[in-house]
């Protein structure tokens, strides 16, 4: 069964983007989370609700202009966040409900939802096509070699910003850049998982990662293997049995979160830190 | 010598001066205790000498620089903020954090060798959110000391710390300053504190009332009936806020 399933095509495309979108998603979603911004990334997503409403209304290849939308969304956000000294989940509240407000008016004008439309909402396999996985490859390539590149100087930031400057580091710079690896990260993972359920892979395998880890390291790696294991069981299994995607993903993410918890309060690992890890998410 | 010189620094916020033309300086291997109230400027002045604040007038120089030309002298410079503010799950291990701190590649032994001058080897792998408050603070000394720099400022850093950490914390700053000839600029509101350690004084309420050995401050009984009046002043000046 499994043979006949990875003898397709189309589950070739949706199995590497896929891989590639769990990397992108896990080592960008460990910054989020550890910054409290674990919900920026669904606010992006609906803000590139919006823009693939835009595009399908304006008959323009709609991922570009959700790529357009949600990264002038996080920069020009960030900067009134900083100018205007607007909380983070203020921030995120408008980011999200502006989004979908756009998305919505714009598919009520050219009236109503399409198939595409919905395919983006929860994703779907067959919407990766051989363009779209050179485009994933390229982007989650460029992704982790930048953070690669400035991995101590993130994570630096990550960890307080006052002592990053102290040290020299451009921090501002670096907040705009993160928003934007975030907001590309989003917007090339929807068309797999879904706008409503990119969040998740960006947070669930990060905070599951943390229960067993003690390092930074450790657990950007754990965080990869669980998120790479629930995208590939996920694709698998939605396949098999004609579900969404998206849901599949995160169900699979869920079920290996819970297991960890539940080793964890068996006793079998000792962690403190579990239980406030779980009020982020 | 002079190595970081300040003059005639004024800060205003919204109308009100959190500085009024403060001016010293700090020689080479100088313990300098900086004293106050809350709310004399302490950490205004520390924002402005480490290049957060920029929108003060007078000058500073660092090694005979002014600080708006270049921002080189960081590299010189350990910093230790009052509470450090981070996540508390961070998941990173003592040695990793103390590693952010260094400005080149990361060496394993200059991480070992800062984490035994301030006695936490033994715990390098474990968790930063899983220390105390006082074995963290020494977590950060460890960090500011990362890069062997020439001066280390110290913006309160004992607050809500338990008296045999305080201790312990006072004996390694010590240390760093006698052994290893490192220069310390350092603010509290502990005057005993002060009076044990530093070699110089400074007292600022806004402005700067005192600025000189330790001994000079802390056996002028006109100077310290000044200093807890205007404290009291300033204490009252608060609750009416």
């Amino acid at each position: 069964m499994v043979f006949e399933i990875l003898s397709y095509g189309f589950m070739h495309r949706a199995l590497i983007s896929g891989i590639a979108i769990a990397l992108m998603c896990s080592v960008v979603g460990l910054f989020l989370v550890l910054r409290r911004y674990s919900l920026f990334g669904d606010a992006l997503a609906h803000a590139a609700f919006g823009g693939v409403a835009a595009g399908l209304f304006l008959g323009i290849y709609p991922t570009w202009v959700a790529l357009g939308v949600s990264v002038s969304s996080a920069l020009g956000l960030t900067k009134i966040r900083q100018k205007f000294q607007i909380s983070g989940d203020a921030t995120v509240a408008i980011l999200l409900s502006s989004g979908l407000a756009m998305g919505v008016v714009l598919i009520s004008i050219s009236g109503g939802f399409t198939v595409d439309i919905f395919s983006f909402l929860f994703g779907s396999i067959l919407l990766v096509s051989l363009e779209n996985t050179i485009l994933i490859l390229g982007l989650a390539g460029s992704i982790l070699i930048i953070i690669l590149l400035l991995y101590r100087q993130l994570v630096y930031t990550t960890f307080n910003e006052e002592q990053a400057k102290v040290s020299g580091i451009p921090v501002e710079k670096l907040n705009y850049l993160l928003v934007t690896i975030a907001a590309i990260t989003v917007v090339s993972s929807m068309q797999l998982v879904g706008i409503l359920l990119i969040s998740s892979l960006i947070v669930i395998p990060n905070v599951t990662a943390m229960i067993f880890s003690r390092g930074f390291k450790q657990t950007a790696i754990l965080s990869m293997i669980f998120a790479v294991f629930s995208v590939v069981t996920g694709i698998l299994t939605s396949y098999t049995f004609n579900i969404a995607p998206g849901g599949m993903i995160v169900l699979i993410s869920i079920i290996i979160l819970s297991i960890s918890l539940g080793i964890k309060s068996s006793g079998l690992i000792k962690n403190k830190t579990i239980i406030s890890s779980m009020k982020q998410v | 010598m002079k190595i970081v010189e300040i003059e005639n620094l004024t800060v205003e916020y919204q109308g009100i001066l959190a500085l009024d033309r403060v001016s010293f300086s700090v020689e080479s291997k100088d313990f300098l205790g900086i004293i106050g109230p809350n709310g004399a400027g302490k950490t205004t002045l520390f924002s402005c000498m480490l290049g957060l604040l920029n929108n003060y007038k007078g000058e500073i120089r660092f090694f005979g620089t002014n600080i708006r030309k270049s921002k080189q002298y960081l590299q010189q410079i350990g910093y230790v903020p009052q509470k450090p503010i981070f996540e508390k799950n961070f998941p990173s291990t003592i040695s990793e954090v103390v590693g952010m701190g260094l400005t080149k590649n990361l060496r394993k032994d200059q991480i070992d060798e800062v984490l035994q001058k301030v006695w936490l080897h033994e715990l390098s792998h474990r968790r930063i959110g899983d220390l105390s408050g006082g074995q963290q603070q020494r977590v950060f000394i460890a960090k500011a000391l990362v890069n062997d720099p020439q001066i280390l400022i110290l913006d309160e850093p004992v607050t809500g710390i338990d008296s045999q950490s305080k201790e312990l914390f006072y004996q390694i700053l010590r240390d760093l300053n006698q052994k290893e000839n490192i220069t310390i600029i350092w603010s509290s509101h502990d005057l005993d504190a002060v009076a044990k350690l530093a070699s110089k004084v400074a007292c600022l309420n806004r402005t700067l009332f005192f600025h000189g050995i330790s001994e000079g401050f802390f056996h002028n009984e006109d100077l310290l009936k000044m200093y807890s009046e205007s404290s009291m002043q300033m204490h009252m000046h608060h609750h009416e806020d």
